[in-house]
């Protein structure tokens, strides 16, 4: 037997695809024959994904997307349906990092990591659903954290958005598994991208001494289960979080 | 053209799953049609675009029967 992992035809939403893990998990998808439209905060880096795309020969463009808005959201998904049809392939892959330890943290720190990394993926998700429902078809997958999972001093606000999206995975997987409908959490270790470099460099070691694989992961091998679950070689995965991240935490 | 009721039971009878001449006025969709939550919204985003209108949640909650949608459609849209 063979199992098909093409995305062909299929219409991708990756939100912060500027760089990083998103931008791996475009382009991949992009590759494997989906359009894609990935994200980004300023039309800056919009232009930059547009212009990787036609550089890769990825079918889509970027857009300029800030997922804490609203308005933001609901005009640019139009936008978006209009012009490339509705995604009903979604990778939440957005986030940021305001960490402090929880006795000197701040509401806004803690606001803003609660709306960027959980509040967003409940809204982006929410204006995608109805078209994923008509279709009866869609892949829901959300871009957490092994903090989310095995914890991190400083890190409380977003270990805890990081949890939180696997809950809300489970949670949705039950509700829309009837419609074709799978959503899973990819949960990425130590990862080399700059959300990863700005640690200190001792952080950074006694980090990698806790790898069994002794080394950092490449944003391609977070993209490549990523791809797999948007597959329909990945059809029968729901509610499940997968951890990708070379032994370091193993559930 | 299709009455408003006409075209209300098509959608149900699509939507659910079920023969259009067992859409009676008075069935409901969750007791008599076999439909579940999911169902009931899916329907009401149904009506929304066969009718190009929005019905607020507060009033798609009430829709419960065929009969009251075929109701809710002629009032706010008659």
């Amino acid at each position: 037997m063979t199992f098909s992992t093409s995305l062909e035809g299929r219409v991708a939403l990756v939100t912060g695809a500027s760089r990083g893990i998103g931008a791996a998990i475009a382009d991949l998808l992009g590759a494997q024959g989906a359009t894609v439209i990935g994200t980004a905060t300023s039309a800056a880096g919009a232009e930059k994904i547009s212009a990787r795309f036609a550089e890769k020969g990825v079918k889509g463009a970027g857009k300029e997307l800030d997922v804490t808005s609203p308005d933001s959201v609901a005009n640019v998904l139009d936008s978006i349906k209009a012009e490339f049809g509705a995604p009903t392939i979604l990778v939440n892959n957005a986030g940021i990092t305001q960490d402090n330890l929880l006795m000197r943290m701040k509401d806004d720190e803690w606001d803003s990591v609660l709306n960027t990394n959980l509040t967003a993926v409940y809204r982006v998700t929410k204006n995608c659903l109805r078209d994923m429902t008509k279709a009866r078809w869609g892949r829901i997958i959300n871009i957490s954290s092994v903090v989310g999972s095995m914890g991190n001093p400083g890190q409380s606000n977003y270990a805890a958005t990081k949890a939180g999206v696997a809950g809300f995975a489970r949670a949705l997987a039950a509700e829309v598994g009837s419609r074709g409908i799978t959503v899973n959490t990819v949960a990425p270790g130590f990862i080399d991208t700059d959300m990863t470099k700005v640690l200190p460099e001792a952080q950074r070691e006694a980090l990698m001494g806790k790898i069994p694989l002794g080394r950092l992961g490449a944003p391609e091998e977070i993209a490549s289960v990523v791809a797999f679950l948007a597959s329909d070689a990945g059809g029968y995965v729901t509610g499940e979080t997968i951890h990708v991240n070379g032994g370091m935490y193993m559930g | 053209m299709s009455s408003i009721e006409e075209r209300v039971k098509k959608i149900v009878a699509e939507q659910l799953g079920v023969k259009e001449e067992d859409v009676k006025p008075e069935a409901s969709f969750v007791e008599d049609l076999g439909a579940d939550s999911l169902d009931t919204v899916e329907l009401v985003m149904a009506l929304e675009e066969e009718f190009e209108t929005e019905i607020p949640d507060e009033e798609a909650e009430k829709i419960t029967t065929v009969q009251l949608a075929i109701d809710y459609i002629n009032q706010n849209l008659g």
